[in-house]
């Protein structure tokens, strides 16, 4: 029970439609009282007029426009710019839920990493049956050329992305890793700085912890990997170009850490050393932040059709002589076929229990579970393995039967490029919509850095599903971001 | 800074002083073709492709103002106005961050008007209205360069690409106007005046050269002004103080020793042009030395994408 003097749902004219549903309400408990950390925030945007809403809408939106956070759109326009979709009242995670994540992300990215490690190697946990290796060697994303390879510190994935939602319990879950090239921090700090400005009272009042020294700790994250003798390492970020929808954030990250933002085309290598051509002359790089996937790096040791990468590359990476961040090959632990093996990962390498929950998924490979599966199609979401973005999906209570007979038909002709998982009633979170406050479904995708330590910022990227009972976050289907902060209890 | 990146503003620059330079040269010759007859249209005409270096792919068909739409319009021509235009966006676009956001806007506006635009190309009066939004549309952007962005070694790459290609289109404007009026008086058909004024307004210069020597036009005076004048911007000896005080710039970030025969290039040109005497070089063959100055902008060009942008790793690795 909340202390008396909270604000029931049923008080405010804001909140008129607001009804709870069996999902978790991230501001109100299933009696309709206002969880603890809410209650200052609620107070507080209660207290502001139609008016104030709108204007502080509106000076949001031009401080997103005015530093650059848009994205273009194409055709007639071209070169008008939108802004990303955002939504006022941010989502709060108390410290101690925040550090139950933390243990979490922390004790998964280790794991991960000595899987990666592990099966580039010896191979160890595929000798012992944990892991099946025709899962590890059937995934597109498995790098034969990584055969042996050692990175500095044996760290493979640097960067990490990885997708929260909150059960009807109210306990975090893991939906999926980004492993390759996550992307979204860039909305993460600037949305910050944008509600700083616009509602500087209220940082006071939640005591709000900090994100912004999350450039310098990427930044001494990847100068902690410099290959060995090089004490002042160049720092480069590779972006694929102007032309890639993640340009604003490559750019932005970039000027952040004060490194240069090279194309592949800026890029030379000589004896299997890497150099950026500049107006002084070569310059030797040491460390790559890539935003490019791996099959695009290097067209000799990959696609040869690839325009975006170095030639070389490959070669100067193996010798040690430049360091890749992420290393290449990761993307066989975002497998979603894989991902349903990480708690058995965790504790084969660590001999811990996960301290964060996977979603229970129904493997294809895996007869009785396939026969569930096409059983059940209409109340389970089916993915592709190598798949994201919400691409090559079924989500079965919203599906036709033609889908769900198309979907059967894919699942039994190529059982491991499928996965099942139950559909799950995530999360919902207080959004304004004019002066009203309505519940929308929120997930969470907080930055894991791994260098010479963990370091997690306190906070990512809330990901809405703006449309009324969605379930789909994705930017691209009406999704929408909204500031997290983890608050001091 | 990235070679790739200057070579991005240099040719962003370059390409806008390109279409700036066009458009001037057609709407001065499609405003004194108006006092003329047809046998000297055909010549002015020819003339005004020559000036421009003959671009591939356009040809003289007898219709002013077919030709003029052309080198306008047709975005399939490379020298087209349209054409330039749209190619310092591309370039400006693969440096946007590079640039200020109030460049990018002035640019970005001004693609919008000349590709969106929908003019009747047998109308003289809408040509010209068209070449007048080119003309604001470049002034502004020019002077939005310089009090937007940071006079650093990108703003020095984008100076340099302007001054050598206005340094280069003039001294082949002159080429062309001397070699047919200086050598044959005999073709300007009476109409002297309005042909050297035609010059003059073809670069901006005709108040300006008035304000030297007065109203009296005199070829000689007229090349001394275009050519060696100091003070006016349009002159080929300004252009190629600037552009040595831009490459001095350059270099003072990136070491002289690298960059020794582009300081020799450039300063030889310099030279050539501060100690010149316009008498001289009309004895001694305006011509020749005019086609020197288009060859020697020519290699300084070269050069220096041999010196910053695209120099052999080889040779880099050595020193």
């Amino acid at each position: 029970m909340t202390p008396a003097g909270g604000t029931k749902i049923s008080d405010a004219p804001a909140l008129q439609n607001y009804q709870l549903d069996s999902a978790f309400d991230e501001m109100f408990d299933s009696a309709g009282e206002t969880r603890l950390q809410y209650k200052e925030l609620l107070d507080y945007f209660l207290s502001l007029s139609l008016d104030e809403l709108r204007s502080r809408k509106q000076s949001a939106d031009l401080a997103f426009l005015n530093q650059g956070i848009t994205f273009t759109v194409y055709g007639r326009q071209e070169g008008t710019e939108r802004i990303f979709p955002h939504d006022l009242l941010p989502r709060l995670i108390t410290a101690a839920e925040w550090q139950q994540i933390e243990r979490g992300l922390t004790q998964r990215i280790t794991a991960l990493n000595l899987f990666l490690h592990d099966i580039y190697n010896e191979g160890r946990i595929l000798a012992e049956g944990v892991v099946p290796r025709e899962i590890v060697y059937s995934c597109k994303h498995f790098r034969r050329q990584m055969r042996g390879m050692q990175v500095p510190r044996n760290v493979h994935i640097a960067v990490m992305g990885t997708d929260l939602i909150r059960l009807q319990n109210g306990e975090f879950v893991v939906l999926e890793d980004n492993l390759r090239v996550p992307s979204g921090v860039s909305y993460m700090l600037t949305s910050r700085l944008v509600m700083k400005r616009i509602f500087p009272q209220l940082f006071r009042l939640c005591a709000v912890r900090p994100i912004e020294q999350y450039s310098q700790s990427l930044l001494g994250t990847l100068r902690s990997l410099a290959p060995e003798g090089r004490p002042e390492p160049t720092i480069v970020l590779l972006t694929p170009g102007v032309f890639n929808s993640a340009y604003f954030e490559h750019a932005y990250l970039a000027r952040q850490m004060g490194i240069e933002l090279v194309e592949g085309r800026d890029l030379v290598t000589h004896d299997n050393v890497v150099y950026m051509r500049t107006t002084t002359g070569l310059r030797r790089v040491d460390v790559i932040y890539r935003r490019i996937d791996d099959d695009f790096i290097d067209p000799l040791a990959y696609r040869s059709d690839s325009i975006l990468g170095v030639a070389g590359l490959f070669n100067a990476y193996r010798t040690g002589n430049v360091t890749l961040a992420n290393a290449l090959g990761t993307g066989v632990a975002d497998d979603k076929a894989l991902y349903a093996y990480v708690p058995r990962i965790i504790k084969y390498y660590l001999g811990e229990e996960p301290v964060l929950q996977n979603v229970e998924t129904f493997l294809m490979t895996d007869p009785a579970q396939r026969e569930y599966t096409v059983n059940n199609l209409d109340k389970l979401v089916v993915k592709a393995v190598g798949e994201s973005g919400g691409y090559g999906m079924l989500v079965g209570p919203h599906s036709t039967a033609e889908q769900r007979e198309e979907f059967k038909r894919r699942i039994c002709a190529d059982p491991r490029n499928y996965i099942a998982q139950p559909t799950i009633l995530f999360s919902r979170a207080p959004c304004l919509f004019d002066d009203q406050m309505e519940p929308r479904h929120v997930d969470l995708r907080p930055y894991i850095l791994f260098g010479d330590k963990v370091t997690i910022v306190p906070g990512g990227l809330t990901r809405v599903a703006l449309r009324k009972g969605s379930l789909v976050v994705n930017s691209s289907q009406g999704g929408g971001s909204k500031d997290t902060w983890v608050v001091n209890d | 800074m990235l070679s790739r990146v200057a070579d991005s503003l240099y040719w962003m620059s370059r390409y806008l002083e390109r279409a700036e330079h066009t458009a001037r040269i057609i709407d001065v010759n499609l405003n004194l073709m108006l006092d003329e007859s047809a046998s000297s249209v055909d010549r002015r005409w020819q003339r005004v492709l020559k000036s421009l270096g003959n671009p591939p792919k356009v040809a003289w068909t007898g219709d002013p103002y077919r030709l003029a739409s052309t080198m306008i319009f047709d975005s399939e021509k490379r020298a087209s106005i349209v054409s330039c235009i749209m190619l310092a966006r591309e370039n400006a676009r693969q440096v946007r961050e590079q640039i200020s956001s109030e460049q990018w806007q002035e640019l970005n506006r001004l693609y919008h008007e000349v590709t969106g635009a929908n003019v009747d190309d047998s109308h003289s009066s809408q040509l010209s209205d068209f070449l007048q939004i080119v003309h604001d549309g470049t002034y502004l952007f020019q002077g939005v360069t310089d009090s937007t962005m940071s006079h650093g070694e990108g703003w020095q790459f984008i100076q340099f690409g302007r001054f050598i290609e206005r340094a280069s289109a003039t001294a082949a404007l002159l080429d062309v106007y001397t070699s047919e009026f200086l050598t044959h008086p005999d073709r300007l058909e009476g109409n002297e005046y309005l042909e050297w004024i035609g010059l003059l307004r073809s670069c901006t210069a005709f108040e300006a050269y008035c304000r030297v020597y007065t109203a009296d036009l005199h070829p000689e005076r007229i090349l001394e002004f275009l050519l060696l004048n100091k003070e006016f911007p349009h002159s080929v000896g300004y252009a190629i103080d600037t552009l040595q005080d831009a490459l001095e710039a350059i270099h003072g970030e990136g070491g002289k020793r690298r960059a020794a025969t582009l300081t020799r290039l450039a300063g030889r040109l310099q030279s050539s042009l501060s100690f010149a005497d316009v008498s001289e070089i009309v004895g001694q063959g305006v011509n020749a030395y005019l086609h020197g100055i288009q060859r020697q902008c020519q290699e300084i060009h070269q050069n220096i994408y041999q010196v910053y942008i695209n120099y052999s790793i080889d040779s880099a690795l050595a020193g």
